[in-house]
C-alpha cells in the first residue's frame, strides 16, 4: 500500500509539472499573440491562426489533456490549490518578458499562494475516493 | 465590460472543470500512456457525456478569456478569474463528494486570499 502511495504521488506530481507549465506558457503566448482588439465574432476564429496564438492554442491542448488525465486519478479538491502555483510563475513570465509591473502587494499574494500549495501538496494524499477503475 | 467577461468566464469553468473531474473519475485512473491506449482512451471519453458537457463549458470560457485578454493585464486577467476556486472547492465536496480535510479548506483559502492580493 506505501509502495501505491509512492506510486501515485510521483505520477501525480510528473503530470502536475506539465500541468503548470503548459497553462503558464499557453497563456503567455495567447497574450503575445493577442491584437489590441477583437472587433467582429469573425475575428475571434482567423486569430487562432496567427502563429503566437496558435501556438498558445497547442499548448492550452496540452493542459487539458494532461489535466483530464490527472483528474482521473487525483481529487479536483487537491488539483485546484496545487496547480495554483502556476499564478506564480504567470505573474513571474508577465514581469520578465511582458515587462508588467509586480507590486509588493502582488509578490505578497503570490507568497500566500505558495504556501497554500505547499501545505496541500506535501500534507494531504492527491487520491481520497478511488474510483471505479480500483 | 471586463467584470461581464470574467462573470461568464467564472461561470463557465467551474461548470467545465467540475463536469471534467465527474466525468474522468468515472473513467478512472488512465494508466497507459502508449501512442496507442492514449488514443483510445480519447476515443472512450468522447462519449463521456460529463467530458463532452465539460468541453462546451469550456469552450464558452476559452473564447470569453480570449475577449478579456484583449482588453486586461495577463497579471490581472488570470488571477480575476481564480473566484472559481470558492465554488470548485465547495463543489468538489457536495457535488463530487471528495473528503476535504482541513488541510486543503486551510491551502485553498491561503491560495483565494493570494489571490486576491495578486488581482487587486
Amino acid at each position: 500500500m506505501t509502495h501505491e502511495h509512492a506510486r501515485l504521488r510521483v505520477k501525480t506530481w510528473s503530470f502536475a509539472v506539465v500541468v503548470v507549465f503548459s497553462n503558464v506558457f499557453g497563456n503567455f503566448f495567447l497574450k503575445r499573440g493577442m491584437p489590441p482588439s477583437l472587433a467582429t465574432p469573425l475575428a475571434y476564429i482567423t486569430v487562432l491562426f496567427h502563429p503566437w496564438v496558435a501556438l498558445g492554442v497547442l499548448l492550452m491542448i496540452v493542459w487539458m489533456l494532461s489535466r483530464m488525465a490527472l483528474l482521473s486519478w487525483a481529487d479536483l479538491s487537491y488539483v485546484l490549490p496545487v496547480t495554483a502555483v502556476g499564478y506564480v510563475f504567470v505573474a513571474i513570465v508577465g514581469k520578465v518578458l511582458l515587462n508588467e509591473q509586480i507590486t509588493m502587494q502582488r509578490w505578497a499574494g503570490i507568497g500566500l499562494i505558495v504556501a497554500g500549495v505547499a501545505l496541500v501538496s506535501g500534507g494531504t494524499a492527491p487520491q481520497t475516493r478511488a474510483g471505479p477503475s480500483q | 465590460m471586463r467584470f461581464l467577461l470574467i462573470g461568464i468566464i467564472v461561470a463557465s469553468t467551474t461548470a467545465g472543470e467540475v463536469l471534467q473531474a465527474a466525468g474522468m473519475r468515472r473513467h478512472g485512473e488512465i494508466r497507459d500512456f502508449r501512442p496507442g491506449a492514449i488514443r483510445r482512451a480519447i476515443a472512450v471519453l468522447a462519449r463521456n457525456r460529463f467530458v463532452i458537457a465539460a468541453v462546451a463549458a469550456m469552450a464558452v470560457s476559452f473564447f470569453a478569456y480570449l475577449g478579456l485578454l484583449t482588453i486586461a493585464d495577463l497579471s490581472f486577467a488570470v488571477p480575476a478569474t481564480a473566484i472559481t476556486y470558492v465554488l470548485e472547492t465547495v463543489l468538489a465536496k457536495y457535488v463530487l463528494k471528495e473528503h476535504v480535510s482541513w488541510l486543503r479548506w486551510a491551502g485553498a483559502a491561503l491560495v483565494i486570499c493570494g489571490v486576491a492580493l495578486v488581482s487587486l
